[in-house]
């Protein structure tokens, strides 16, 4: 399995300032994969996502992309290597038209395939066909959140990092996306690491999950088995009731 | 009305010259948001470096039509101020960023101390004059125009649309927008955002060449204490216009220098930097963030 890791992440811990935020960390996607992690609020998850493109940095550990140590590249070359982030807070450039902020996705890929990409994300979310014209701090949540996710596609990722791709979103637009993931991840191979409150669509979506509390992966496995497991029911999917 | 419009003539002129300055603050404060005080200073060492290219080809080409001097200066003024000031952002400003506000800031005073300073030094405390390069005037219904006048007005205008075309409608102008708006986000897209700060220095420096050399050739004199006084009245202008907003420095730009050209003209010539402040402060009262500025407001 290590072999063939497209992101490997080892016994890495950030901090902030003197907090530690992740406390050794140990996590692994593989080419192809759906790779889940669910856990509370300020358990770390998406610090780690941060960690991985180095922003905030890794104090210790390692974390390799496609067997090249990226630990301590600089932000923008992690983001070379072709890995997309749809961060925490969707970070849409508020002053830049729907357009413009496909665009900015695209400059990974020098804007090679622009067109028929962006007809890509127009076709997963028409909404966005609608309003691209409009500033993105216009845009409702929602939007927002699908224009951050069609930002990321735009840079023809080998690795996508959603975090949290179904916030703020209505059920059935969380159902379309969802679908849209999956569908990514059977036509194009598309590998995905995804955070999500909503464990129970995130385990279903996902070929194995991680669980994590206080900066600690705690529980990992198949979606299946994650979804099975007692604690994780009681903790996660039932209301937090133990 | 015929000196109201020659005051008019003069303002914009003027306006132009600020205008240019003005857009090297705003954008620097934009994408990193600090205002870099030095910036007078390079807009002073554009319009000595213009000086000297004039001597140097005054002295061996003294045949060459003059726009082809003007052509020459501007662009050799632009190469070195782009060097200076890509390297006071390298070692002054870079190793600072992320520490407490008021330190990079510090530390510009000191940059724009030590720039005219070095000029004072190396070139002489003495006013340096040079004969004039245009000076035909036409006579339009009464209204005096120079060729000089004309020459700043075309160059400004020519220069705002090629700089308007490359922040709307390129790359690099898109990453710099970026970079403005959200730092972390543009180098999650692989962005470098160093490089385009760099960038943003370069191109506040090559417009502030631009007038230092227009300036040199409209007054005919430069002096190593020319960045202070212009360079507070640019930052005025940005100020005025909105801070950060590069329409808004224009605007700015052309405000400040009619409010100077009017209050020479019909009150005192010696109060008109007082009328240039006053009309600051008033104008900040009720629009604290400039004519053109966004309201700062903390994103939820």
């Amino acid at each position: 399995m290590a072999a063939k890791a497209l992101l490997q992440v080892e016994g890495v811990q950030t901090y902030y300032g003197n907090i530690r935020a992740l406390n050794g960390v140990n996590v692994s996607v593989n080419e192809g994969e759906i790779v889940a992690l669910i856990g509370a609020n300020g358990a770390g998850k998406s610090t780690l996502m941060m960690t991985i493109f180095g922003s905030p940095r890794a104090r210790a550990g390692k974390i390799t992309f496609s067997g090249t140590d990226i630990t301590e590249m600089p932000t923008h070359e992690i983001a070379r290597m072709r890995i997309a982030q749809s961060p925490e807070g969707r970070r849409i450039f508020p002053r830049m038209t729907v357009m413009e902020n496909l665009q900015m996705g695209a400059s990974l890929d020098n804007m090679r395939h622009f067109d028929e990409d962006a007809e890509k994300v127009f076709t997963l979310f028409p909404r966005l066909k609608e309003r691209i014209a409009q500033r993105g701090g216009t845009l409702s949540g929602g939007e927002q959140q699908m224009l951050s996710i069609g930002r990321a596609l735009m840079a023809r990722p080998k690795l996508l990092l959603l975090d949290e791709p179904s916030l703020g979103l209505a059920p059935l637009i969380v159902k379309q996306i969802f679908d849209a993931i999956r569908e990514l991840n059977k036509t194009d191979g598309l590998t995905v690491f995804l955070v999500e409150q909503n464990a129970f669509g995130a385990l279903k979506l996902a070929n194995r999950g991680y669980v994590m509390v206080n900066g600690n992966v705690t529980l990992s496995g198949s979606g299946a088995e994650l979804l099975a497991n007692p604690d994780v029911r009681a903790a996660y999917l039932e209301g937090g009731r133990h | 009305m015929e000196y109201f419009v020659q005051q008019l003539v003069n303002g914009l002129t003027l306006g132009s010259i600020y205008g240019l300055i003005a857009i090297g603050y705003t954008m620097v404060y934009g994408i990193i948001g600090m205002i870099n005080f030095a910036h007078g200073d390079i807009f002073m060492i554009g319009s000595f470096v213009a000086l000297i290219v004039f001597l140097v080809l005054t002295a061996v080409f003294y045949s060459l039509p003059v726009v082809l001097f003007l052509l020459i200066m501007m662009i050799v003024a632009m190469l070195t101020t782009s060097l200076y000031n890509w390297t006071i952002e390298k070692v002054a400003y870079r190793p600072l960023r992320g520490s407490f506000r008021l330190a990079p800031l510090i530390t510009a005073i000191g940059m724009s101390i030590v720039l005219s300073n070095f000029v004072q030094v190396t070139q002489g405390p003495r006013n340096k004059p040079i004969p004039p390069m245009i000076s035909k005037v036409y006579d339009i219904f009464g209204i005096s125009i120079s060729q000089k006048q004309i020459v700043i007005v075309v160059v400004t205008v020519a220069l705002l649309a090629i700089f308007w075309y490359l922040v709307n409608k390129t790359a690099l102008g898109r990453a710099q927008r970026a970079c403005e708006q959200d730092r972390k986000m543009a180098a999650l897209l692989g962005i470098d955002v160093d490089r385009t700060i760099s960038i943003t220095f370069i191109m506040g420096a090559s417009l502030a060449a631009v007038a230092g050399t227009l300036y040199l050739m409209y007054y005919g004199v430069v002096v190593f204490s020319d960045g202070f006084v212009p360079g507070v009245k640019a930052f005025t202008a940005a100020v005025l216009g909105g801070i950060g907003s590069i329409p808004g420095a224009v605007l700015g730009g052309l405000m400040i220098g009619f409010i100077e050209s009017m209050w020479s003209a019909y009150f005192s010539i010696d109060y008109k930097d007082v009328a240039a402040f006053s009309i600051l402060a008033i104008v900040l009262i009720f629009l604290p963030s400039g004519i053109l500025g966004r309201p700062e407001v903390e994103k939820v």
